[in-house]
């Protein structure tokens, strides 16, 4: 084991090197340029001992890793914001071709006009494609989830494509000290990728080719079933590489002085992180809060959500909005709850756009509800609202 | 070499779901004898992905990878670059794609994939229009040619994707024809033999398309190269060369048809003879082509 003292993609780099991925394509976007600028560097030192494949556009990427996924190896990408956006047909085609493709999201703004700072808009609006979505609020957490992404992703009972979110500059740009393990023991953790199915001149397929409604409805149930599996399976990876390492950061959600909380904020990413400090501040004054980081948005944690609901109030602040109706996450955290608890849900939409969310306006957002005062669904701190 | 000297290798499988008289199963047949079955094949939405018929069946008997419409070379990319982690740089990867998936929505994967030296070959079946989807106009459809979405007949002409190719100063670039199938065997074979980007274009005649009778897909394309409105050519590290019919014409051994002779058979450019003959356009596809092989002289003779 050893401390590597880096910011987010480089952290992220040096994890989706270790976890020995034969092709990596990829095509650079502020704030991911970093990410992939560290695998060209391990390029050159030969640590990358893969393709490295610079395309012409995050479309081309997403396309590149289909195929080398399909012809049977470990693919790697990372992108953000307008990159993510580019590729979303070819999200869904890695997704409905069952392919374990992992890649890394950092979370941007998406334009007009132009914008590089935090905001989850572009990754909540691929919640459909049918990937895994994390979301990390450390260094150490980039590192860790990327390894156990693959091997969630390569399990059988899973097979679909995980992409493992983190906030623009808070993180990705940010340097903290993050514990290595050696080589060897990843490779251990992580067995050889052994394809369920790939193109081979030995058993010619035709794969995708014109399928009837009701084959394709199966292949969607399927999915559905292998996301379910992902739910059992994530907390599993979690266990044994606490076990092995030593380190944790939850199952789909982490729970934060949740014990005896009457009020649970729910929060994803570096907002999750922030909070920690309201939290902790809250506390000393006497209030019973908690907090449930939310780690996997798909999967979506709904068993945990309720057992929570079931304990607390809840609070939910989404750092994105689908405009038309409310910020994602609460959204989802009512209808985990629909007919099944009597909580109260709080909804504040912030920092979109990059706008700082500190933790003494968080303390303020679980203050305001903890008197009665929120609407049912706020900007906070907005001025003129 | 003669047709009845091309191996027996068949891919394509009974099932077809083409319809009768279609080039690009001609192509395919032709192309996977060139290949062999140490190939992958990648394929975007166009009519091939009909032609494979319907899962769980298929109707090619090599690995075929399905991809969007404007994903095929860079699929492909991915493919290669795994086989060759793999150590299977041997396996042939091959991109097959329409028109409108090479000259319209695909090209941007398909120049990058070249620019960055893929060994692979990119084969673009042209029947001139997107047919999966009823026969509207690509960015290969000729002039005055009634499409779906031209339906008074396209007012621009069609744009020269082999010249587009050739800018990328690739190994090999060819145009090939559905009807000179020993033309095409030998261009996919000495594209086999070459490592790098290859690149050849088919002219496909579409019956349903181009509407003629089914029974004329290969007098429509030699009647294609006949009047010059498509040649046979090579252009093998910076060289060109023409080829059969198309040599000749360049070299002025024959003369060229004019371009009556091929489009009075086709239904797409039966305003141009009915009511009345608009003899106008008529003289303005003349024209083009004339350009055309004025163009080919002063460059390649
Ligand atoms: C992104 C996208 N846009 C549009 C389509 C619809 N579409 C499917 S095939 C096709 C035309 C294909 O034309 P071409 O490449 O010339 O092949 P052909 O059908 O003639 O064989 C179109 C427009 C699609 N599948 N994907
Ligand atoms: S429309 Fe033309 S290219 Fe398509 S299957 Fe029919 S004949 Fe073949």
């Amino acid at each position: 084991m050893t401390i590597m003292i880096d910011t987010g993609n480089y952290i992220a780099a040096k994890a989706a090197v270790m976890a020995r991925p034969a092709v990596v394509p990829a095509y650079p976007i502020t704030p991911q340029t970093t990410l992939v600028e560290g695998i060209a560097n391990y390029v050159k030192t030969g640590e990358f001992k893969g393709e490295y494949i610079c395309v012409e556009s995050e479309h081309s990427a997403m396309c590149a890793c289909i195929g080398a996924s399909a012809a049977g190896v470990r693919t790697f990408t990372g992108t953000s914001s307008h990159g993510l956006l580019l590729m979303h047909e070819m999200l869904h085609w890695a997704a409905l071709a069952r392919l374990p493709i992992v890649m890394c999201n950092i979370n941007r703004t998406v334009g007009p006009g132009w914008n590089i700072w935090p905001d989850e808009n572009d990754s909540i609006s691929q919640r459909d494609t049918g990937w895994i979505q994390f979301y990390c609020s450390s260094n150490q957490e980039i590192f860790d989830t990327v390894i156990q992404a693959f091997k969630l992703a390569e399990n059988e009972k899973v097979l679909l494509p995980v992409m493992i979110n983190y906030n623009a500059f808070i993180l990705s740009h940010t340097s903290m000290p993050v514990e290595i393990p050696k080589q060897k023991e990843i490779d251990d953790f992580l067995s050889k990728y052994k394809p369920r199915w790939k193109l081979d001149v030995d058993n010619p397929i035709t794969f995708g080719n014109i399928i009837l409604p009701a084959d394709y409805e199966k292949i969607r149930k399927d999915m559905q079933n292998s996301s379910e599996n992902a739910k059992k399976l994530i907390p599993e990876i979690a266990k044994e590489w606490k076990k092995i390492f030593g380190r944790y950061h939850g199952d789909l959600i982490e729970k934060y002085r949740c014990d005896g909380a009457e009020y649970i904020l729910l929060a994803m990413g570096a907002i999750g992180a922030e909070s920690k400090v309201a939290i902790d501040n809250l506390r000393k004054e006497g209030l019973k809060v908690g907090l449930a980081r939310v780690r996997t948005f798909r999967p979506f944690p709904k068993e945990e959500i309720l057992k929570l609901g079931k304990q607390a109030d809840l609070i939910v602040i989404d750092r994105n909005i689908s405009v038309g109706s409310e910020g994602a996450l609460f959204s989802e955290v009512k209808a985990a709850l629909y007919d099944k608890s009597d909580a109260k849900v709080y909804g504040f939409i912030a920092g979109l756009g990059g706008k700082d969310v500190p933790y003494t306006d968080i303390e303020k957002i679980c203050k305001k509800s903890i008197n009665g005062k929120a609407k049912d669904c706020e900007w906070y701190n907005l001025e003129g609202v | 070499m003669a047709i009845k000297d091309l191996p027996d290798t068949e891919c394509v499988i009974p099932g077809s779901a083409a319809c009768p008289g279609c080039p690009a199963t001609l192509g395919l047949r032709l192309v996977f004898k060139a290949l062999g079955k140490n190939s992958i094949m990648v394929v975007p939405a166009c009519c091939t992905a009909v032609i494979e018929s319907l899962y769980p069946n298929t109707s090619f008997d090599i690995p075929v990878m399905n991809i969007a419409f404007e994903a095929a070379a860079a699929g492909a990319s991915g493919v290669e670059a795994a086989l060759r982690q793999q150590g299977k740089g041997d396996t042939t990867v091959v991109a097959w794609a329409g028109d409108g998936g090479t000259y319209d929505i695909g090209i941007q994967a398909l120049s990058g994939a070249l620019e960055r030296n893929t060994n692979f070959i990119y084969i673009c079946y042209n029947n001139q229009i997107y047919s999966n989807t009823g026969i509207q106009r690509s960015g290969a459809t000729p002039y005055a040619a009634w499409t779906t979405t031209t339906v008074g007949g396209k007012t621009e002409f069609r744009k020269e994707m082999g010249e587009i190719i050739q800018a990328h100063h690739i190994p090999y670039v060819a145009q090939a024809c559905v009807a000179y199938p020993e033309d095409l065997y030998k261009k996919v074979k000495k594209a086999k033999s070459m490592k790098g980007p290859k690149y050849i274009e088919i002219l496909a005649p579409c019956p349903p398309g181009w509407r003629f009778g089914m029974e004329k897909t290969v007098e429509m394309g030699t009647l294609a190269v006949e009047t010059g409105a498509w040649a046979l050519y090579e252009y093998e590290n910076d060289k060109m060369s023409f080829n059969g019919k198309s040599k000749l014409i360049l070299e002025g051994k024959i003369k060229r048809k004019p371009v009556e002779e091929w489009i009075k058979y086709q239904g797409r450019f039966g305003h141009l003879f009915k009511p009345e003959k608009d003899v106008k356009r008529i003289k303005e596809i003349e024209d083009h082509i004339y350009q055309m092989w004025e163009r080919y002289r002063s460059c390649y003779l």
